[in-house]
């Protein structure tokens, strides 16, 4: 297989920075709203707070993978004598708590890095942090060039799971009989 | 559909028990915008002038602000309207911090409270859920302590919670309502909801907040932004510190405390101390500040760090802002900050008025120094100042001994102890412990500010125009070159001819029509921001904000589909500031009242302080006793006002 490049873009997260306004959530609802920025309800941002004034935890985190399940076990950190529970650093739109889930519907929600056309120059969380809590960077990798599933496969694939590749095999032997 | 507000009340009987959710008049918004001018109208309406502070009838109003909740920046503000114990005025203190926008987002533009519970409550507000729950675990619990339980108890990290420490159950006029980093402290509004039976409000809220325009609305917001680093990277050049950049004064940031420390008022708002400040002094504070300062904090969707968690060691950690860490240390002549910090910890768990409380316990040990009050007065008082302050400030949030009269205020507990003790009340206005500042020559921009302002309280009043004139011609060139906040051009040459001496400085200049003008221009700032919840910090407060006069047309109409221009927002900061001082006025509020104190200036001019007020007056459509006449309430859409003040003989039929 060659070898293709690819762009990774990151958000650097400086949590010292962070002054906990959650201008990030405000302005990423409004960003993702229909029309675009005709409401805003930090309940539907897909990158949050995690914020305790009393214990001076500051913490944005992003939404990343549905997950259908909770975790069996959760553990803690202590990092610079501040407790923090392990769903703090998690992405995961989870039935352990209500973020990354728009709040009517409760469909789970991912961060895209405000794709758009035209592109943004950087993500609207980036953009309205002024205080630099949250930096974006773009770096280039070179990665083995994957061969892409296609989206039939990707269905059968789970169709096969489900039900065993026999039975998948005998039922579009049976369909193609049909014609 | 409504935009930018939720078009919904939440009207809560406490002696009943009884939670409504209301809709409102679209129609009020065009007239007043909200916040302040929407909570005036209420006030206006409900509340008739016989009706005492602690009276089942008083209204406790929390309103948000129009823009609270979209994505303006630094719109967070909450509006606490209600009539004040300590002037028996309207009382409208606010509170940046979280509450606002999570109550929008609720679904409810404010929450109206009247009667009395007769138990202590907390009320639960989550979305349309809206709980009135016991509070009888909370009695006597700290503020900051009290949000920390309930969240625990609702086992939610992000409720909002506005409550009240041990001042406001126990009414004390300086009780403030305590927000996480945020307070609302003047005039006594904590008092009035512990008289309420009211311990906090929690607050949840899920729900979208709709902006009419959108794409042009989040352009608009984007050039605030923008302008606010243009900001950060130019101070202006030329004044002190404080006042260079945007935000509240940067007290948590900044550790260089000569300004202040000598020409602020030590202890009863008499002592100058005008060589405090030296190296070791600057070191030492500078170690104490960085040690206690955990994070510079902001509020809502607002890039300034106007605030600070604080941690003391051995104390629970609280949060601050502005000046508090020096009104406690100053006003009990201590030399170290580290009192300052410890001290303001106790003061934010009991919920009290950093500025007032400080002042009243000044006045007080100089009460006691001279004999008016005894030592039986202060029996088990500790005699170091650091120790006496802790004891006096136990004493007043208990209401103990000498502590329940010191409770109602300066003014009243001047009145209430006699024997000459009013002569030492010498720093109110209004009945209100005003800043501990004593200066030379009259200014008369601010002559009018301090006497006139319905807040009574001039860090809200002032700001947008310079304290004081540039010494060079070029300063002032420079100032004015991208002055693009002034509403008509001729400010810049207010400010280009005002000169530090000669015939174009104070009191003469500005000149009396001129001052006008200024107060006129930074009231309605001030008015505009309080109704549309915007932060003053980014508005009326700072030399050339983002907020001005030409784009916040602009931006109300993006959000609310409502037609403004810079007239029609006019006419409506002419209707909220006419429809406050009708409320006043009905409260019987004169003329007479409308004085500094005595002392403020060493140099006073009786003269020209008459023809500044007569023109204020005028300059506003009130007679000679600063009363709106019927023709200019008419002319505001306000005859209804008219109507009620003409009967009472407030208003004089000026035709007739």
């Amino acid at each position: 297989m060659s070898k293709v490049k690819k762009i990774v873009k990151t958000i650097k997260i400086d949590v010292d920075k962070c002054n906990g306004c959650r201008a990030c959530e405000v302005i990423c609802s409004a960003f993702h709203a229909n029309p675009k920025y005709s409401t805003s309800n930090p309940a539907r941002s897909r990158i949050r707070m995690v914020r305790d004034p009393i214990r001076d935890v500051y913490l944005p985190v992003y939404a990343g993978e549905y997950t259908a399940a909770e975790c069996m076990g959760r553990d803690k950190y202590v990092l610079d004598g501040k407790e923090y529970s392990e769903c703090d650093f998690c992405r995961a739109s989870c039935p352990s708590r209500d973020y990354f889930k728009e709040p009517d519907s409760g469909l789970p929600l991912k961060c895209d890095m405000c794709e758009d056309d035209p592109s943004q120059e950087k993500p609207l969380c980036v953009q309205w942090c002024l205080n630099n809590a949250l930096t974006y960077e773009e770096r280039e990798e070179e990665v083995e060039e994957e061969e892409k599933p296609g989206d039939v496969e990707l269905g059968l694939e789970s169709m096969v799971d489900k039900y065993g590749l026999q039975k998948v095999i005998d039922t579009v032997a049976r369909m193609s009989k049909k014609g | 559909m409504r935009y930018a507000e939720t078009g919904y009340n939440l009207e809560i009987d406490l002696t009943q028990g009884n939670i409504e959710r209301v809709a409102t008049d679209p129609k009020l918004t065009e007239l007043h915008l909200g916040g302040l001018g929407t909570n005036a109208k209420i006030l206006w309406d409900r509340v008739p002038p016989e009706v005492e502070p602690f009276s089942p009838d008083n209204l406790l109003i929390f309103g948000t602000g129009l823009l609270v909740g979209t994505p303006a920046p630094g719109a967070n503000r909450t509006i606490i309207s209600t009539i004040s114990p300590q002037t028996k005025l309207m009382a409208y203190s606010m509170m940046g911090g979280f509450f606002a926008p999570e109550l929008k987002h609720a679904g409810y533009d404010k929450i109206v409270f009247r009667g009395k519970s007769p138990s202590l409550v907390y009320v639960w507000i989550n979305n349309d859920k809206v709980e009135i729950r016991d509070a009888s675990h909370l009695r006597g619990k700290g503020a900051v302590e009290t949000a920390e339980l309930i969240k625990k108890e609702l086992n939610d990290p992000n409720v909002q919670v506005a409550a009240i420490g041990l001042a406001g159950e126990n009414r004390v006029y300086t009780a403030s309502i305590e927000q996480g980093r945020s307070s609302s402290s003047r005039l006594g509004v904590g008092a009035v909801m512990g008289d309420k039976g009211l311990k906090a409000v929690v607050v949840r809220g899920t729900k979208d907040i709709n902006i009419a325009r959108p794409a042009e609305f989040v352009g608009l917001c984007n050039d605030v932004l923008q302008y606010i680093k243009v900001r950060a990277d130019n101070p202006v050049p030329g004044v002190m510190t404080i006042l260079q950049g945007l935000g509240s004064p940067q007290e948590m940031l900044h550790v260089d405390e000569a300004w202040h420390t000598q020409n602020f008022m030590w202890g009863n708002a008499r002592v100058r101390k005008k060589d405090f400040w030296n190296k070791e002094i600057e070191e030492r504070w500078k170690t104490v500040q960085l040690d206690v300062r955990k994070r510079l904090i902001s509020c809502y969707n607002c890039p300034m760090k106007c605030g600070a968690i604080i941690s003391v060691p051995g104390l629970s950690t609280y949060m601050m802002k502005c000046f508090s860490k020096l009104t406690y240390t100053m006003a009990a002549f201590v030399d170290d900050l580290d009192f300052g910090f410890k001290i303001a910890q106790r003061a934010t768990e009991y919920g009290v008025d950093g500025f007032s409380t400080p002042q009243i316990m000044a006045f007080a040990f100089e009460l006691k120094e001279t004999g008016i009050l005894t030592d039986a007065d202060f029996a088990g008082c500790p005699t170091d100042n650091e120790g006496k302050f802790y004891w006096l400030l136990d004493r007043i949030v208990r209401r103990e001994g000498i502590g329940d009269v010191l409770a109602n205020g300066v003014y009243w507990a001047a009145r209430q102890i006699g024997k000459g003790a009013e002569a030492f009340d010498h720093n109110t206005i209004k009945k209100h412990e005003q800043l501990p500042l004593k200066l030379g020559m009259l200014n008369p921009v601010y002559f009018l500010m301090y006497a006139t302002g319905e807040k009574i309280n001039i860090t809200q009043i002032e700001g947008q125009f310079p304290q004081s004139p540039f010494p060079t011609m070029e300063e002032r060139e420079n100032f004015v070159k991208d002055w693009i906040q002034v509403p008509d051009e001729k400010f810049k040459q207010y400010l280009l001819d005002w000169e530090l001496r000669g015939d174009h400085s104070n009191p003469f200049y500005p000149t009396v029509d001129m001052s006008v003008d200024i107060v006129d221009w930074q009231e309605k700032m001030h008015y505009i921001d309080d109704a549309l919840g915007v932060c003053a910090g980014l508005s009326s407060f700072p030399l050339k904000p983002p907020y001005h006069i030409h784009n916040y047309p602009k931006i109300i109409s993006a959000a609310t589909g409502i037609a403004m221009d810079e007239a029609k927002l006019t006419q409506i900061y002419n209707r909220n500031r006419n429809l406050i001082r009708a409320i006043n006025v009905r409260r019987g509020m004169t003329r007479d009242d409308e004085k500094p104190p005595e002392d403020h200036w060493k140099k006073r001019f009786p003269e020209l302080e008459e023809k500044l007020l007569d023109a204020y007056y005028k300059f506003k459509g009130w007679d000679n006793q600063g009363i709106p006449t019927k023709k200019s309430l008419q002319e505001l859409d306000l005859s209804y006002v008219a109507e009620d003040l003409e009967p009472r003989g407030i208003v004089k039929n000026e035709q007739s």
